[in-house]
């Protein structure tokens, strides 16, 4: 059954419409930013609330109770009109399992039309866990124990990149000085001014070898996708929509041999050995395979640059390039506007800050706009396929690949 | 006044000075270590679980890789806000018999300069903080050879 007129592909579920609320620190509630961004997403798709069969919310635990059904939020700040509920957490990858809760539901025929939201209100300063006294919670403990934040994984990842493939600050710093030039263009950004590696390099360190300006801050922000079947978007009227082809919800394997967060320690390879590829690449190469492409071909990709290292890592678990290459891919200028694959056209986490529930989404945005070719100064000419990727703490994989 | 002396956490570890070991348990059906410690059911998905047995894991072994923490963490992270903030160190350490990856705070005085990838270290007692009853303890990496 070929249910897009003849290639042959029934998983595909049409982009209908993108909004986003620009990132920052605005002080307001997480609601606001992700009505607003749902708003612009059924304005873009020129539907109504009304027209909404099924809401599904990426949640957030900043927000108390409201933030953990965050689907049914959303659905009431907008006006209750009877659609079907969703909600789901995945720590950075809550957007993406939103999406893929979508997709699933339009799929098995159950909606034609889903609304996707995720938004947050970060604090100051540091994530940091729940209250309370939890030493059976991982999250808990590594901070108890270790007091090891976010960036000090970060930092173990950085220098561990070091250590084994050569890379160097300079390298790092040149992530943050193309992110930020990007960023300067997009409008939803919350960093808009160009950096250079000197900058980056006098910034103070925050967990060695990283500095401030090689770590992404958290933010506020909201972004919202309109999912529909692609006979619901034929019938709209959109002739040739973007279309989502697959997502990746992956888990690790055990033994999972690389310290990943919030863990305390590894699996242990005693008894079984590691598995051939790790978390991360595995979680791209499934979106690969479902989509029945790879890497070569790539116009784009979106990436979780939580640090400026971990992008180069994402080059190398998203194939493209070596392992151990990333740095010579970047300072050939292959990732950068213009070269072979650009990554995170749209400034990345780099620019944006981290809005958790909504990053993963707020991806598929820009891959959609660069998809449609209106993404301005930002544009990869003649862009047909992009991908996206990221990995939330607890074992979540991410990503989706976008066709049109 | 003297403190009692409690582990910040209960059963990851055990014995003093040169017998001082992290505790994990082993899986008798399929011998998968686990740190932190497993009780319930062995995680190896293709075991079908034996009795969870605890071993003490290997005193020494080498950086994985290393950070610090230039500023002061949130609570539950315990500190004292009035005094200035002191970095530390965090190493991730392989240990080789059991191949794993254990982090843990280097012992006051070692700094990031002091340390390298590959470098062998060994598990130490050490203090986590304290308060006016209790001497919170915890484990600590310490490079060999070194004894301040």
């Amino acid at each position: 059954m070929a249910a897009d007129g003849g290639d042959g592909m029934t998983a595909d579920v049409a982009v209908l419409g993108v909004g986003m609320h620009p990132w920052g620190k605005w002080g307001r509630s997480f609601v606001e930013y992700g009505t607003a961004a749902a708003r612009a997403a059924l304005a873009d798709a020129g539907l109504d609330w009304p027209d909404v069969d099924s809401v599904v919310g990426a949640d957030t635990v900043r927000g108390g109770y409201p933030g953990y059904v965050a689907g049914a939020t959303f659905a009431k700040a907008l006006g209750w009109q009877g659609a079907r509920v969703a909600s789901v957490y995945a720590a950075c990858a809550s957007g993406a399992q939103a999406i893929a809760t979508a997709r699933a539901q339009i799929l098995a025929g159950l909606a034609d039309v889903v609304l996707v939201v995720g938004a947050d209100a970060a604090p100051k300063g540091f994530f940091r866990p729940a209250g309370g006294d939890r030493p059976d919670d991982p999250d808990w403990l590594r901070f108890r124990l270790l007091g090891a934040t976010n960036p000090t994984y970060f930092g173990l990842y950085a220098r561990r990149r070091i250590a084994v493939h050569g890379d160097t600050p300079e390298d790092f710093a040149l992530v943050k000085v193309k992110n930020a030039a990007l960023g300067a263009l997009n409008p939803y950004a919350r960093y808009r001014k160009r950096v250079t590696a000197e900058e980056v390099a006098a910034s103070a360190v925050v967990a060695d070898p990283l500095r401030l300006l090689d770590i992404c801050a958290t933010s506020d922000g909201g972004a919202a996708l309109l999912l529909c079947s692609l006979d619901f978007a034929r019938r709209h009227g959109a002739a040739r929509p973007v279309r989502i082809r697959a997502v990746s919800t992956v888990t690790p394997r055990f033994p999972n041999t690389v310290l990943d967060l919030p863990d305390i320690a590894t699996d242990s390879a005693v008894a079984v050995p590691a598995p051939d590829e790790t978390f991360r690449a595995s979680i791209a190469r499934t979106a690969y395979e479902e989509a029945g492409i790879g890497p070569e071909d790539l116009s784009l990709a979106e990436v979780y640059d939580l640090s400026t290292a971990l992008e180069l890592q994402w080059y190398e678990d998203l194939g493209l390039c070596g392992e151990g290459e990333g740095a010579k891919l970047l300072r050939e200028g292959a990732t950068a506007p213009g070269g072979r694959i650009p990554v995170n056209t749209s400034g990345g986490l780099a620019s944006f800050g981290e809005a958790v529930p909504a990053q993963a989404i707020a991806q598929v945005c820009e891959v959609t706009w660069q998809l449609r070719e209106v993404a301005g100064d930002r544009q990869v000419a003649g862009a047909r396929v992009g991908i996206t990727a990221n990995q939330g703490l607890f074992g979540h994989g991410s990503s989706v690949v976008a066709v049109r | 006044m003297t403190r009692t002396r409690t582990p910040a956490v209960s059963d990851w570890f055990t014995g003093e000075g040169d017998g001082f070991r992290l505790l994990g348990t082993r899986c008798t059906s399929c011998a998968s270590v686990f740190f932190p410690r497993e009780d319930s059911h062995c995680r190896n998905p293709h075991c079908a679980g034996g009795a969870l047995e605890e071993v003490p894991l290997s005193r020494t072994g080498r950086i994985w890789s290393y950070t610090d923490s230039r500023y002061r963490p949130p609570s539950p992270y315990v500190s004292n806000p009035e005094l200035p903030w002191e970095p530390y160190a965090l190493i991730a350490v392989e240990l080789q018999s059991e191949r794993i990856v254990v982090l843990g705070q280097t012992v006051p005085g070692v700094t990031v300069a002091d340390l390298t990838v590959g470098m062998e270290v060994e598990v130490v007692p050490g203090v986590l903080d304290e308060d006016a009853e209790t001497t919170w303890t915890t484990w600590q990496w310490r490079p060999t050879g070194v004894t301040a």
